[in-house]
């Protein structure tokens, strides 16, 4: 923290408030357009807001919506909690047990981050086919393996913060590799879990490339409906704006209630932290 | 007896993922490669030789052009605007005013929603439309007098693909804030103090002290964000669909081979993308490990 506060600071508000209202503009649109009724819609009168609170916009994007929010969630769960339980692993071997070529395995796994993914697309989508393995299923697995270098460098990080001692200790008094992590390292990995848990949820909810590429329209989630959706001349923008708000609504609420950890996650994205 | 079981257990535990990630990654680069030297073009695979004919075709197509064109514009005004926008707001963010895990957290929002959501809003606040039509970010220019700002975004000849670079910076630019907050906070206050005890202006401690010794934040920020819009995509289609005026190689890589079932020249653009990001990335890799291992 800053402590030298000096008194002539306080135009500072003027630039950060005219920011906030900018960040804030499209959150607006969405969310007033949403509550009103369908005889108030006109791009007309877009910015102005409603005359009372109605709903139908958002029953109408429910309505249209909903399956693709479940098959979302059905893909999401199991993809962010297999690739994070696989990447505590990785990175605990990778920071606490060096082995001959675990330097080259580190940064071997690290380039998978970064790859664009249309540069194994066609063999992905030959794989899943010949393996017979296809939507959600198929999307979650992708999540999963795409999902590793990241949840590996994370746990890697924060395993190799803590100190050496720690195991040695736990080694003289003979646990085992599997005991030192179970016993000593799991109960103390929490808060890289829930940075971890946040980074692949909302990786995997906001995806749009593997999804696109991966599912058929009963398997869409949200964001190949949404898309869709918007693309269709028939929805109004009012009903898009209206499931525009249901398809962040997830991620919003995590971010509110766990926006330390997210930021964290963030942060090593960059490989920093 | 039991480090040899201890080997072989960290073995055994860590294999399951090189092996997901040697396969889906590099065999899957290499199998790539593979169908990019090859005239496959249909519904069934094709591996006969082509030589490196679906790169010098591309090389020679004026849509790869419109695409090289379009993502050097994106490139320069996203990662340009992300940078500077960040660095203003995170040097603001720095002065200990009240409200400032407020702000952060506001400007640090966007980040949690998909390119798709904010591709379906801001079509809609850069409807282009005219005269009575007038919506949107022009509806509100007009409505505050400020007509000259009224644009065609997105619609205009050449430079559209800056108006989609501009919602990308909506959604990034809080991401470079944090990074440059985070490399803030890390300078020891005193060299602050000593500057200004020197008698140094806000103005100069930040330029002249700071800014040269967040010079590694702004290497992440640029090759983070650069590699990012190598591969954007979804942002573009959710505003825009596919137009060739805002075609990147990410869009036409998707056209040809899923709408053209080109899949030699896919795989061809698919691989050229891999090396622009490469470029980038493994020398950013082996300095970030390497400075890592010195401290």
């Amino acid at each position: 923290m800053n402590i030298n506060l000096r008194p002539g600071r306080h135009w500072l508000y003027i630039p950060l408030i005219a920011m906030a209202i900018f960040y804030l503009l499209p959150m607006y649109v969405i969310i007033i357009t949403g509550f009103k009724s369908f005889a108030e819609i006109d791009l007309k009168t877009m910015w102005d807001l409603p005359k009372g609170i109605a709903l139908d916009n958002y029953i109408e994007a429910w309505t249209k919506l909903s399956p693709s929010l479940r098959n979302s969630f059905l893909m999401v769960i199991p993809a962010t909690l297999i690739s994070s339980a696989l990447g505590s692993l990785n990175g605990y071997v990778l920071a606490k047990w060096k082995f001959r070529g675990s330097d080259l395995i580190f940064p071997f796994i690290l380039f998978g981050m970064f790859i664009p993914y249309q540069s194994i697309m066609i063999p992905l989508v030959q794989f899943m086919n010949g393996a017979g393995i296809s939507g959600l299923p198929g999307l979650a697995l992708a999540h999963i393996i795409y999902g590793i270098p990241i949840t590996t460098l994370t746990f890697r990080n924060y395993y190799a913060s803590l100190p050496q001692e720690l195991l040695e200790a736990a080694k003289m008094d003979g646990a085992t590799m599997l005991g030192i992590y179970r016993y000593i390292l799991l109960p103390i990995s929490l808060p890289s879990f829930v940075v971890v848990l946040i980074w692949q949820f909302t990786s995997a909810w906001n995806d749009f490339l593997f999804a696109v590429i991966l599912t058929g329209n009963r398997e869409w989630p949200i964001t190949v409906a949404l898309n869709n959706m918007a693309g269709s001349q028939i929805i109004s923008w009012n009903v898009q704006m209206a499931g525009s708000l249901l398809a962040a609504l997830p991620t919003l609420l995590v971010y509110i209630l766990l926006g330390r950890y997210f930021l964290r996650g963030l942060l090593a994205g960059s490989l920093k932290g | 007896m039991s480090r040899d079981k201890d080997r072989f257990l960290n073995i055994l535990l860590i294999s399951p993922s090189i092996l997901a990630v040697l396969i889906f990654v590099y065999v899957f680069i290499g199998w790539s490669v593979r169908v990019s030297l090859s005239k496959w073009k249909g519904l069934t695979a094709d591996y006969t030789w082509n030589g490196i004919n679906n790169y010098l075709e591309l090389f020679k197509d004026p849509r790869f052009h419109v695409d090289i064109r379009n993502t050097v514009i994106f490139t320069g005004v996203f990662v340009f605007g992300s940078i500077i926008l960040g660095f203003i707001l995170a040097v603001m963010l720095d002065q200990g005013l009240k409200g400032e895990g407020f702000f952060r957290s506001l400007f640090l929002f966007p980040m949690a929603i998909s390119y798709i959501v904010t591709g379906v809003v801001w079509r809609w606040l850069m409807n282009p439309a005219a005269g009575s039509r007038t919506s949107g970010f022009n509806l509100l220019f007009t409505n505050v007098g400020l007509d000259s700002l009224v644009n065609q975004w997105h619609t205009t000849p050449t430079w559209g693909i800056a108006a989609i670079a501009l919602a990308a910076i909506w959604q990034m630019s809080g991401y470079t804030m944090a990074l440059y907050l985070a490399g803030l906070r890390a300078i020891p206050l005193e060299l602050k103090e000593a500057a200004r005890i020197d008698g140094a202006s806000e103005f100069q401690i930040y330029r002249r002290i700071m800014l040269p010794l967040l010079s590694p934040v702004t290497l992440s920020a640029l090759i983070i964000l650069g590699h990012m819009s190598l591969k954007v995509f979804d942002l573009i289609i959710a505003i825009a669909g596919k137009q060739l005026p805002l075609d990147v190689p990410a869009i036409y890589m998707w056209q040809v081979t899923f709408d053209g079932l080109f899949y030699g020249k896919g795989a061809a653009i698919g691989i050229l993308l891999l090396i622009s990001v490469a470029v980038l990335i493994i020398p950013y890799i082996r300095y970030t490990l390497k400075t890592e291992a010195q401290s």
